[in-house]
């Protein structure tokens, strides 16, 4: 008996090991060539392994999930290639799937420890951990994504969704028939709700008849669950299906209810040609160019990024062929006036702005200001839905 | 509610329950011969991703399907190999076998991020039978692998209670020591049918990635093989409750995202939840002794078999 309890706790181990070591994060960075079509060109080949003797500018990216995700960790994965392959001579290695709050701070340490010249760290919840390393490593740069605090070497980042995500919705105000739009929600926090926002107040400036309709999954990243949720709304409905998440779960049920949809975070169209109308998407890697750039040229100051249409941070993917040129051509115009600066996510949240019970606001002539914008907890007129409390 | 929105519901739980029922049957013919395999959602994922992998290269869903089978059976035969051969604890063999499915799935998985698949199963018309009022609408407009998860129960339901090889699983499961006298190998049963089961969970996992939501992400399964496995206690090692309990899964789903698209004054994630309170119910409800005897599970269940070895 002895024995063979010998036998299976070996056994057990052996596979135990083979875990840990298949599911450690992949940290020597070796970007695995992607065919996927993005901005980026994957590169095929990596940094050199073997340490060269001069030192190099070091880079290191702190991911929230894993870069599988094909949404939002994918797409600052994107960011990270873009930047390996316009800032030569640097090193730039991800960890993914680092849960927020205390093993994030011995991570982003750790990370400071080796003497990394930049960390990047890419979710809100990494705001506490990476002001709190930040004061024991004043010569290293840390710049955090999506957060509000900031120090003598700690940026922040983040960018303005909310133009692409209006435009999405003049385009969606548009291609209604039932006049009924459905919206996937992820979680109700603040980024979520001002996006619902974004897209609302675009399809009523084109469409003041249109409702946008919310339905919440608390997921990030369910695809079938996310899919449920759109043919829930689609069997009560709703002919656009507007989506947070970062699966394409979504589109692909409106396009099997041969309705349409505007997709989020990366180009979905792919998934669901037929139904697509467009998706506004995070392009991270100019930015990262930018940033490191200037820190390798010591020109970089501690500042609260926060960048729109115009600065290439965010984008509108192409309108989709099946869409009447004169919407393409509205969509167009208006997207000239924010490339030209004379429209911008402040003209969007600008009063007059009522809520959904139609009390007003934003009085006419008032614009919210950037602080009132992050912390929007309240749905405009147009919407119908609940903002689940004491979540 | 309107009676099609009502149709579209049931259709829609019957979609949303399909993956969790092939896991299911397959968790049932592995604990129906005594084997605990806790690994269901790796399976399950290296199926949906093997079945995605091949469809994408091959452009041809079956393939994908029999690839996703074959895969999610050889991940269970690791299984099998340290509990039935090596007589190692089998809950932490099982849990170790998901955690590897979700990294290896995972790693593997990065090629065919963001790619799309043409050719995957698009929901038909039954011939004849969809024309059925009501019961066409909700059961016979669906896709290809729904139709054989119908045709799946009452096969097994039939080979497990109606025939001999499935009297020997049942003995086995039962009291592997006389199944051992009477000449039946013991190892050899466990090993087949905790292959089988690793099949269905595969077949399960490639419903999600070639039917469903034609795609490959990382973790895509999301918690179904858990939920399986709890439905297996609920379903009392039955694959006709199986069905049921499956599809009552899928219904929760399916009628928690209406509600709030008809703007039903119920929370979200009340209703989020709704489907793990009822695993959570269910298990409690189904682990204590009474019950367990009372539901039937598999008396030789999680225990190693050794011959001459008293247990």
């Amino acid at each position: 008996m002895s024995k063979k309890f010998f036998f299976m706790t070996i056994a057990t181990l052996a596979l135990l090991a083979l875990l840990v070591t298949s599911c450690a994060p992949a940290q020597p960075s070796t970007p695995t060539p992607t065919p996927t079509p993005t901005i980026v060109p994957s590169p095929t080949t990596t940094t050199p392994p073997s340490p060269t003797p001069t030192p190099k500018f070091r880079v290191a990216f702190i991911y929230i999930g894993p870069i599988g995700d094909g949404g939002w960790t994918f797409e600052h994965e994107q960011g990270r290639l873009m930047l390996l392959q316009n800032v030569p001579g640097i090193e730039a290695k991800y960890i993914e799937s680092v849960p927020e709050g205390a093993d994030s701070t011995k991570v982003i340490r750790d990370y400071a420890q080796q003497g990394f010249n930049v960390i990047i760290t890419t979710s809100f919840g990494y705001m506490d951990p990476t002001i709190e390393v930040a004061k024991d490593f004043p010569n290293t740069v840390f710049l955090h994504c999506s957060g509000y605090k900031t120090a003598a070497n700690v940026g922040t980042y983040f960018g303005k969704i909310e133009e692409p995500r209006y435009l999405s919705g003049m385009a969606a105000g548009k291609m209604t028939k039932t006049n009924k739009l459905g919206y996937v929600a992820a979680f109700p926090i603040p980024e979520v709700i001002r996006g619902i926002n974004a897209f609302t107040l675009g399809v009523r400036a084109v469409n003041p008849a249109a409702t946008v309709n919310v339905v919440w999954t608390n997921t990030w990243y369910d695809p079938a669950k996310e899919r449920q949720a759109a043919e829930g709304l689609l069997d009560t409905g709703c002919d656009v299906i507007a989506q947070h998440q970062d699966t394409p779960g979504p589109q692909q049920a409106a396009e099997a209810a041969g309705k349409y949809g505007v997709g989020y975070d990366s180009d979905m169209a792919k998934f669901a040609p037929k139904a697509v109308i467009t998706c506004p998407v995070w392009n991270w890697g100019t930015y990262y160019v930018d940033a490191v750039k200037k820190i390798m040229a010591g020109a970089w100051t501690t500042n609260q990024y926060w960048g729109g249409m115009k600065d290439g941070m965010v984008s509108l993917t192409p309108l989709a062929n099946f869409v009447p040129a004169d919407v393409k051509a509205l969509v167009e115009a208006k997207k000239a006036e924010i490339m030209a600066g004379t429209f911008d996510i402040f003209s969007i949240f600008a009063g007059p702005l009522n809520d959904q019970t139609g009390a007003v606001k934003v009085a006419a002539g008032v614009k919210m200001t950037g602080d009132e914008i992050l912390n929007m907890m309240w749905f405009v007129e147009g919407v119908n839905g609940q903002i689940p409390s004491g979540g | 509610m309107t009676w099609d929105v009502v149709l579209a519901t049931l259709a829609a739980a019957i979609k949303a329950g399909t993956p969790i029922l092939y896991a299911t049957l397959g968790e049932i013919l592995a604990e129906r011969t005594g084997i605990l395999n806790l690994g269901l959602e790796g399976m399950m994922l290296i199926g949906a991703l093997t079945g995605f992998l091949i469809c994408s290269m091959t452009n041809n869903p079956w393939l994908g399907v029999l690839a996703a089978i074959i895969s999610g059976g050889l991940l269970a035969l690791i299984h099998a190999f340290l509990t039935i051969t090596l007589r190692a604890q089998q809950v932490v063999s099982g849990l170790a076998l998901t955690m590897f499915g979700m990294g290896l799935s995972g790693f593997i998985g990065k090629v065919v991020i963001g790619v799309p698949i043409a050719g995957y199963f698009r929901p038909f018309d039954f011939p004849f039978l969809s024309q059925i009022p009501f019961l066409g609408e909700v059961f016979f407009q669906q896709d290809a692998l729904v139709y054989i998860s119908y045709l799946l129960i009452p096969i097994l339901s039939f080979w497990i209670y109606r025939t001999r090889p499935g009297l020997h699983m049942r003995a086995v499961g039962e009291n592997p020591a006389t199944a051992d006298a009477m000449g039946i190998s013991v190892a050899g049963i466990r090993y087949l049918y905790t292959f089988l089961g690793g099949c269905l969970a595969g077949l399960g996992g490639a419903y999600l990635s070639l039917a469903y939501t034609p795609v490959w992400l990382e973790n895509m399964v999301a918690g179904r093989g858990w939920i399986a496995i709890a439905l297996v206690i609920f379903a009392s090692w039955d694959p006709f409750k199986a069905l049921l309990g499956s599809y009552l899964f899928g219904l929760v789903d399916a009628v928690q995202f209406r509600a709030q698209a008809l703007g039903l004054a119920v929370p979200s994630f009340f209703l989020n939840m709704t489907p793990y309170v009822a695993t959570i119910l269910v298990l409690v409800f189904a682990t204590r002794e009474t019950a367990r005897r009372h539901l039937g599970a598999p008396a030789a269940l999680g225990i190693p078999f050794a011959r001459e070895e008293k247990t």
